[in-house]
């Protein structure tokens, strides 16, 4: 989970997007004690992960500039604080951005899905929101965890209403 | 050329690992070649902090996705449902959730009960044995009496049912409505070996504890042992005929790439139900110009694959969430025909849990539950711990226009077509899966879910491959015979999903491994007159 700087292909600019589009998606709270997925240890292992899938992501960020622009006519990481809450607002309600024009495009909407997939999978793993969690912040092996039985006694309706297959 | 041997069996999956161990007290050569490699359990992805991102790609159950060398391409466009697979010692069974069902007695025979499809050529009692033999060497847990079956008994106790599991049971309950403790090829306790489950809940990126059931170490190290050869890292491209138009063994490319023939007595195949026909397919010759043991036609016809629905309850209480195997306990309320319900034939519920950090919150955003922004956190407070739920197996009926073919284009690292699959949904299974997603909506709510997440039918749940060298006595309506012999090879013998006749509504591994035992047992019986 370490990033080499000089194997990233993300440029300086996409770097700078996707900072500013994971905090705007889990920003830091508070509240519940945990950083936001702007965090530059969490943003270090997204660029690490994301490698391998630069070229899906690429059109996802590249979406996030181009509704921006088109939006309040600036790329996204350029966006005021006020500007960015109602990004996020629209973002959440269907239909939030049918005051612009953009183009549909599967390419950029896959890209923006697999971008969230691998923000959330960096920053659901990281010490700091596990412990939030109330998790150790471990692999599950070798411990494992503990499952109670819970309780057999459910099962007397079942056997009382007897056999349900249908012979042949 | 290497040493002719006796049998050859390819692909080391499930079905290949249990006729490979069952044949080798004949004392016969075998070698199984395989494609893939032994897995190493200590790299599974469950002993690191990655483990969820692993199921994205190393260890995805798509081999679009996966993309290891050891993986070929499948293209699956044309198909609502896309296949999953996992290519290794093992086969699928490194990745499968080890939900281990049987057959009941009226699948086989569902053209005379129901109208439908066709019945099989053998029934429940010829293959209780070898479900019995096969349970033992796969260590199966459950508990005795579930009134949805005939009597079996269980190797080992029950999973634990957990909250997860009590909570769901309770809204069965409150509907009055059948569940009982999965049966599962999950050690429960200490069996041949391997150590017991702790609740990793990483079941279907490989299970580094040995717990699970995978065939490379239930089966394989049995059959080595008695003298089976595993050669890994060798593709076969086709299987080759004599003049008398026998099977006279495989064409293959080695761990170097080099080509290879092997020559072989008698040939098994066993490279699932898509693996399967796509070998068949590509194994032309003057003799057989339409593929191997083609002479029906039906060589890649009637793939079946089991629609999914997956219905899922947010509860208000914290359940088992990422702790403990996913599957729990099942539902067969619906599996027998009841035609007042719009549909033939039915359906299993399998009830899940183990759903960890990263894919609560992937399942709250991508269903539009779990906000963007300031209201991200309190929102997957909501979700995480609490979500528990349901998948349903709809038995999906055979259909010649669903098919496994050659890619005109596309293939593997070495150029060997990779295979096709045209795949249309039926109305029977969609109202099937409509009528699964109402009836757990409703066991969900009785049970305390505030909130139910569906989806029907899960795109990426083509897991398991059954139906494309159906079995029976008609040369001209199958590809194998009743006891697994291609029709039209005599030393060609199949043991994998393909030769299902009909699926079931239970997932099929239990049953194609009993299969694989049952058609080794019948070859050992006819060994002096095999080929007759
Ligand atoms: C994610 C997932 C979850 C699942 N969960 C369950 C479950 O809970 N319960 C259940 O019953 N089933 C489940 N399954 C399905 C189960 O894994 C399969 O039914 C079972 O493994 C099929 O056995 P098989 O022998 O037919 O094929 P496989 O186990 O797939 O083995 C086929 C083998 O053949 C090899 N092979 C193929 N072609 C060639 C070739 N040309 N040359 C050399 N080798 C070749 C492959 O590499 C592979 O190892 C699941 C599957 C997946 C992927
Ligand atoms: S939950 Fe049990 S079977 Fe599943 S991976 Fe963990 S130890 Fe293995």
């Amino acid at each position: 989970m370490t990033t080499i700087a000089s194997d990233n292909p993300f440029s300086a600019a996409e770097q700078h997007t996707l900072t500013a589009f994971a905090g705007a998606v889990i920003p830091a709270s508070a509240e519940y004690g945990v950083p936001g997925a702007d965090d530059a240890q969490i943003v270090a292992d997204i660029l690490a992960t994301a490698r391998p899938h630069y070229e899906a992501v690429r059109p996802g960020l590249g979406f996030q500039d181009t509704v921006a622009a088109a939006a309040y006519g600036v790329p996204f990481a350029e966006l005021s604080e006020a500007d960015r809450a109602d990004f996020v607002e629209r973002s959440n309600t269907e239909g939030g951005f049918d005051h612009i024009e953009w183009e549909f495009d599967p390419g950029a909407i896959a890209g923006q899905r697999t971008l969230i997939s691998i923000i959330l999978q960096c920053y659901y793993r990281d010490d700091r929101v596990m412990q939030s969690l109330e998790m150790e912040p471990r692999p599950p092996f070798p411990q494992g965890f503990e499952v109670e039985q819970g309780d057999w006694s459910l099962l007397e309706p079942v056997k009382q209403r007897g056999k349900i297959y249908r012979p042949a | 050329m290497t040493e002719p041997v006796d049998v050859l069996i390819v692909g080391a999956g499930a079905s290949g690992a249990a006729v490979a161990w069952s044949l080798a007290e004949t004392r016969m050569r075998i070698v199984c070649l395989e494609q893939g490699d032994w897995m190493n359990p200590a790299e599974y992805p469950s002993s690191g902090r990655d483990w969820e991102s692993r199921a994205f790609s190393d260890m995805s159950i798509s081999p679009n996705r996966r993309k290891r060398e050891t993986d070929y391409p499948v293209n699956d466009a044309n198909s609502p449902i896309s296949v999953a697979n996992f290519n290794a010692v093992g086969g699928s069974t490194i990745l499968y959730a080890g939900h281990f069902p049987r057959f009941h007695p009226s699948d086989f025979r569902v053209k005379s009960l129901d109208g439908v499809a066709d019945d099989w050529p053998i029934d429940y009692d010829m293959l209780e044995p070898f479900y019995a033999e096969n349970d033992r060497m796969m260590g199966v847990s459950g508990l005795g009496g579930d009134p949805a079956y005939p009597p079996k008994q269980a190797i080992l106790p029950p999973l634990p049912l957990g909250k997860s599991g009590a909570t769901i049971a309770r809204g069965f309950n409150k509907m009055g409505w059948h569940w009982w403790p999965s049966d599962t090829a999950i050690a429960t306790a200490e069996y041949d070996g391997r150590d017991r489950c702790i609740n990793l809940g990483a079941c279907s990126s490989g299970c580094a504890q040995g717990a699970k059931a995978s065939t490379d170490i239930t089966y394989w190290p049995h059959a080595v042992r008695a003298g089976v050869e595993v050669r890994t890292r060798c593709r076969v491209r086709e299987i080759t005929v004599n003049a008398d138009g026998m099977a006279s063994g495989v064409v293959y490319y080695d761990r170097d790439g080099v080509e290879q023939f092997q020559a072989a007595q008698v040939v098994i195949v066993a490279c699932n139900g898509v693996g399967t026909p796509r070998l068949l397919l590509n194994s032309q010759s003057g003799a057989f110009p339409n593929g191997l043991a083609n002479s029906s036609g039906l060589v890649g016809k009637n793939l079946m694959f089991h629609p999914y629905a997956s219905i899922q309850g947010i509860f208000d209480e914290p359940l088992d969430g990422y702790r403990g195997p996913g599957v729990c306990i099942w539902s067969q309320e619906f599996y027998e025909t009841d035609q007042d319900r719009g549909f033939v034939r039915g359906y299993t519920y399998e009830i899940n849990r183990g759903r960890g950090p990263v894919a609560t919150a992937a399942t709250g955003m991508f269903s539009g539950r779990i906000p963007w922004g300031a209201g991200h956190h309190e929102r997957y407070r909501e979700l995480f711990n609490r979500i528990a739920g349901m998948v349903g197996i709809c038995e999906d009926l055979p259909e010649e226009h669903n098919t496994v073919t050659l890619d005109p284009e596309l293939t593997d690292g070495h150029g060997i077509p990779a295979p096709k699959i045209d795949y249309t949904l039926s109305e029977n299974s969609r109202r099937m899966l409509d009528h699964a997603v109402a009836r757990a909506t409703e066991v969900l709510e009785a049970a305390g879910a505030v909130d139910v997440i569906t989806e029907a039918p899960i795109g990426v749940g083509g897991w398991h491959l059954m139906g494309t060298a159906r079995m029976g006595t008609d040369p001209e309506r199958s590809v194998v015979n009743e006891w697994g012999r291609a029709h039209d090879v005599k030393n060609l013998f199949i043991v994998d999903g393909s030769i299902f006749v009909t699926s079931a509504g239970v997932n099929p591994t239990r049953t194609i491994q009993a299969l694989a035992l049952y058609v080794a047992d019948s070859m050992k019986r006819r060994l002096a007159n095999l080929f007759d």
